[in-house]
């Protein structure tokens, strides 16, 4: 493999918290019980989602000044990454809403929040494809991505906080400041996020090797 | 030229051209009328949620409908000639005042004729309802006039419009739905000071991003 240590870095970490995850204890808390332990499943895709989407606008911006292929292939792998991990993030969020509030799709703002940013870059991918020109679909799939991009902040992190939501943090629901009371959680939450980072940008750095792979034998 | 100037003369040949054929005010105030007249002949008597989403639907179809022809309707020659005369930021800026304006207008139009034709609610704050209508307009009027801008380059202009500017309003449309709803009601000023700083905040963003990226998507 090629620069081993961190990837060995993010799979020891993902496969300590899948297993500290499941087996050390938790705080009692009611509603929420043993399905707390989503936190450490749930919660790193977002992380890694917005982390690999901000990869996503910075090689954005980038191939706009430079004009390389490279940068632009860089800015649409790693949104496919990040579309991965958001769709992840929504998958573990409804099988959680399933067992706590007992519907995998009740509505709440935050599950629309986030399946519109997610529209957001399908629209994007939709773009993308409408254009066959490569040097110009770079351009206007950059443009476009930087626009959109602080749509998406908007959003995960501006609109949830003005509406009543069911989700954990919001509206009185205990949320991320009463886990951080339990440094047992913070032992296994931390190394989560960092590890599923991780492995968000192993991905999309696979990604992006394989695509340039393909590019090449494909001129050649 | 300076850019006050430029900007000046471009909003006055835009007015001018509009005022000629007046194909965008005449075409969109139909189009408004005829679907508040088939809104009324379907629901006859609604209540005041639906009063409130029905008004924001009409108006969010009719400012796509207006907008999307800011810039899918230049032909080439014509741009080219626009390219050699003025700076990108000028035409951008004028496109963006002049749709506010268009929009602004309309809105007006469009939101007496609606509560001649329904009754709104008798606990209505009218001023603030306007405020929200106007903040509206505007909101729509500057991310529509880029999305235009990014969908006339592609080619197939009128398909991706929606496709690119859905995912991008809805956070506007809610935040505007939920202000409107609060003049609606007739609740205190106050309370809807939270979205009026939001929306704002957005067309700041929306503005600055579109003034950064412009010159890029101009050239070609």
């Amino acid at each position: 493999m090629y620069k081993t240590w961190w990837k060995i870095l993010a799979a020891v970490l993902v496969v300590y918290t899948a297993i500290a995850g499941l087996l050390l204890g938790v705080p009692r808390m009611a509603i929420l019980n043993e399905t707390i332990r989503n936190l450490y499943f749930h919660v790193p895709m977002w992380f890694a989602m917005v982390v690999l989407f901000t990869i996503s606008v910075f090689y954005s911006v980038r191939s706009l000044s430079t004009q390389s292929e490279a940068d632009d292939i860089r800015a649409v792998e790693s949104a496919n990454a990040g579309v991965i991990f958001g769709i992840l993030g929504i998958v573990t969020g409804a099988v959680w809403a399933k067992f706590t509030w007992g519907q995998f799709w009740s509505f709440d703002p935050k599950q629309n929040f986030a399946a519109i940013s997610l529209l957001l870059y399908f629209a994007y991918f939709v773009l993308r494809n409408a254009i066959d020109e490569e040097q110009k679909r770079a351009k206007i799939a950059a443009i476009y991505n930087i626009f959109a991009f602080p749509m998406m902040v908007v959003l995960l992190f501006v609109l949830p906080r003005l509406q009543d939501s069911l989700h954990p943090g919001n509206g009185g629901n205990p949320g991320f400041n009463s886990y951080d009371l339990d440094s047992r959680m913070r032992m296994v939450f931390y190394p989560a996020c960092l590890g599923w980072i991780l492995i968000g940008y192993w991905v999309y750095t696979l990604r992006f090797r394989i695509k340039t792979l393909e590019n090449k034998h494909n001129t050649l | 030229m300076h850019l006050a100037q430029q900007v000046k003369h471009l909003i006055k040949k835009e007015i001018i051209l509009e005022w000629r054929s007046k194909y965008a005010l005449n075409g969109v105030l139909l189009y408004v009328v005829s679907t508040v007249f088939v809104c009324f002949m379907s629901f006859q008597i609604i209540d005041k949620i639906t009063w409130n989403a029905l008004f924001w639907i009409i108006m969010l179809f009719a400012s796509i409908n207006a907008i999307a022809k800011s810039f899918l309707q230049e032909s080439k020659g014509r741009q080219l000639y626009t390219y050699t005369l003025v700076s990108p930021i000028a035409l951008i800026i004028a496109k963006t005042i002049y749709n506010s304006l268009l929009m602004m207008i309309l809105t007006v139009i469009a939101l007496a004729f609606y509560c001649l034709v329904f009754e709104p609610n008798k606990d209505i704050d009218i001023l603030m309802y306007l405020l929200a209508a106007v903040l509206g307009s505007l909101s729509f009027s500057t991310i529509f006039t880029m999305v235009s801008a990014i969908a006339s380059k592609t080619g197939n202009g009128g398909m991706l419009m929606a496709i690119l500017s859905f995912p991008i309003i809805i956070p506007v449309l809610i935040v505007l739905i939920k202000f409107a709803k609060n003049a609606m009601d007739g609740l205190d000023r106050s309370v809807s000071l939270d979205e009026i700083g939001l929306l704002a905040l957005i067309n700041v963003m929306v503005m600055t991003v579109a003034l950064l990226l412009f010159p890029y998507l101009w050239r070609d």
